[in-house]
């Protein structure tokens, strides 16, 4: 049985065997523990969360205390094979010079990031009038550490000043699901975007 | 003074002085043509010897990691927090080596032991040390007790330098090495405050060039003074401000130059007890190699080349306000190995206690310390 959740499963198949990783806003170390195990990944992880660093040296994942929003001028050019964050884009300070970190450290790099113009939370706007909440954003506007939220059309206007090609594209569900229905119209229907982007 | 004997403590335990009769050649060239070594030990080592963990101790410390050596002690070992039964460092899995380094005041062979060749106390004639020196030793003391590889060496400060030094001098000799709140070298700040203290030892009238011994006397001004400017290093404004604030001893001035305040209470108590314990000569010696402890310099002054000769994965740990070896020290050590593309995890612990907090049970850094030290596999029978 595979134990990764559905959008974790989706990156995993993207990063090749024996290659090396960064992830920034590692969590748990759930998917560096996967790709180490299964595709003989050497990988750091970023994370500033005491109880998830705790969780990653547990499980044997290489973690580093370092918060994003310091830079990660430690990270050497090319040095990564693959850069990943999932679900942290939109709560760093600078999400565009993020990006271009990324891409300095890493040959591509896989970002998920929730979908502002997902079909609910455009009509929580439009008929509550109200800063949308929701499973995958349950904070109040005041208090959310999701500073910087943007739709997938946002995202890719970025990519493209930005010169990012778009390698792939997948969205899921609130459940983290992947199907047929939501990819027939994504920035409506999509909750979650994984993006796997690569310089030009 | 222990009335009952923790659960969790190693409980009472017994050094012994090994004798090394292989001379040592020293990194400044000169020969130790033989020396013992206080050790300690705490668990049981293994069948196959694969469970074993050196801790390298720092300045002041020495082969008395934990337990207690009488029901008198009022105190336990200094790392006792670290060390016992379902500690960190878990002596149920665990084979736990200490020992008193070379040029010690504890047992081992140093400044205070008779020169085989001259039949006198070395004093100021004992050889100068260097970190390597110490690993080296370590090495042969691993040799003695038949561990080939240690499942980690561990130590914090100028241990967490002997840590490093491990990694790259016998590399495949250890698993796994924790570096604790120290630093890849000493900055221009760090052997300023050493050589303060050594001036305050040298100066004092009762030093007479190290060779106080047979002039009967020690300096005892000076060794306090070392020693009272050092805890102030080792402590943060915050934690002294907490402990003391400007409390008065006797609740108003008295419009004396002595001690009114309670730090000033404090750091005489301190400077008093470390002068009747600890050898003026050693704490040249220590300082010493602390100031020259620089192994990137056998690189070109590249830390990443000199890490990547390690074989083993790192963890290392500092403390957020420790100005003794801020956390930024730390991070070089990490960020050159990550460039060297090695195993490490980095824990930054937030903690008022400066650079004393790698000896204090912190919540936070025992949990990252035992799901360290927890996850290590070990390949042989256990207890």
């Amino acid at each position: 049985m595979n134990p990764l959740r559905e959008d974790l499963n989706i990156i995993q198949q993207w990063i090749k065997p024996n290659s090396k990783v960064l992830d920034l806003g590692c969590g748990a170390g759930v998917l560096l523990k996967y790709l180490k195990e299964h595709k003989n990944v050497h990988g750091y992880g970023l994370e500033i969360s005491p109880e998830k660093i705790t969780a990653c040296i547990q499980k044997g994942v290489n973690v580093i205390e370092q918060d994003l929003d310091k830079g990660l001028a430690n990270f050497q050019d090319n040095s990564r094979d693959t850069v990943v964050m999932t679900h942290a884009l939109q709560s760093v300070q600078r999400p565009d010079l993020l990006l271009d970190e990324m891409l300095r450290i890493g040959n591509e790099a896989i970002i998920t990031f929730p979908n502002f113009g997902y079909w609910r939370t455009r009509f929580y706007l439009m008929l509550k009038g109200r800063m949308p909440m929701s499973k995958t954003l349950p904070y109040n506007w005041y208090d959310t550490p999701n500073i910087h939220l943007c739709t997938f059309r946002d995202f890719e206007v970025l990519c493209h000043e930005k010169g990012i090609r778009i390698l792939n594209r997948t969205v899921v569900d609130d459940e983290y699901k992947e199907h047929l229905s939501i990819n027939l119209w994504p920035s409506m229907l999509g909750e979650t975007a994984i993006y796997h982007i690569k310089r030009k | 003074m222990p009335e009952v004997i923790a659960e969790d403590s190693v409980g009472l335990v017994t050094p012994q002085l090994i004798h090394f009769s292989e001379p040592l050649t020293l990194r400044s060239g000169k020969v130790l043509p033989s020396y013992d070594l206080m050790v300690e030990t705490y668990g049981t080592l293994n069948a196959d010897k694969s469970n074993a963990v050196l801790i390298c101790h720092a300045l002041s410390g020495d082969h008395h990691v934990a337990g207690y050596h009488s029901m008198e002690d009022k105190k336990p070992g200094w790392w006792d927090s670290a060390i016992g039964p379902g500690k960190a460092i878990d002596t149920n899995k665990y084979f736990v080596v200490g020992l008193n380094n070379l040029g010690g005041c504890s047992g081992s062979t140093g400044p205070t032991s008779i020169n085989p060749e001259t039949g006198k106390i070395y004093g100021p004639e004992f050889p100068m040390l260097a970190v390597r020196d110490w690993v080296t030793s370590q090495a042969r003391l691993a040799d003695h007790l038949g561990i080939k590889k240690w499942a980690a060496v561990v130590g914090g400060s100028l241990g967490g330098m002997q840590v490093l030094r491990w990694s790259i001098q016998y590399p495949e000799r250890l698993d796994h090495a924790l570096i604790i709140a120290s630093a890849p070298k000493l900055s221009a700040q760090n052997i300023a405050f050493n050589e303060v203290a050594r001036q305050a030892i040298s100066k004092d009238p009762d030093f007479h060039n190290g060779y106080y011994h047979e002039h009967n006397t020690i300096p005892k001004t000076g060794l306090m003074q070392a020693r009272m400017l050092g805890h102030i290093t080792y402590l943060s404004a915050a934690s002294m401000g907490n402990k003391f604030g400007r409390d008065l001893k006797y609740g108003k001035y008295n419009y004396s130059f002595a001690p009114e305040f309670e730090v000033e209470s404090y750091l005489h108590y301190q400077g008093e007890k470390f002068s009747n314990s600890f050898d003026a000569n050693t704490y040249m010696l220590m300082t010493r190699a602390l100031d020259y402890f620089d192994p990137a310099s056998d690189c070109d002054g590249d830390l990443v080349a000199c890490l990547a000769q390690s074989q083993c994965k790192f963890l290392v740990v500092s403390f957020t306000t420790d100005w003794r070896f801020d956390p930024s020290r730390s991070e070089e050590i990490v960020n050159a190995l990550i460039e060297a593309n090695k195993d490490v995890s980095y824990a930054c612990i937030e903690s008022d206690h400066g650079h004393d907090a790698f000896l204090l049970p912190i919540p936070r850094y025992l949990e990252v310390f035992k799901a360290y030290m927890d996850g290590i596999e070990i390949t042989g029978e256990t207890n």
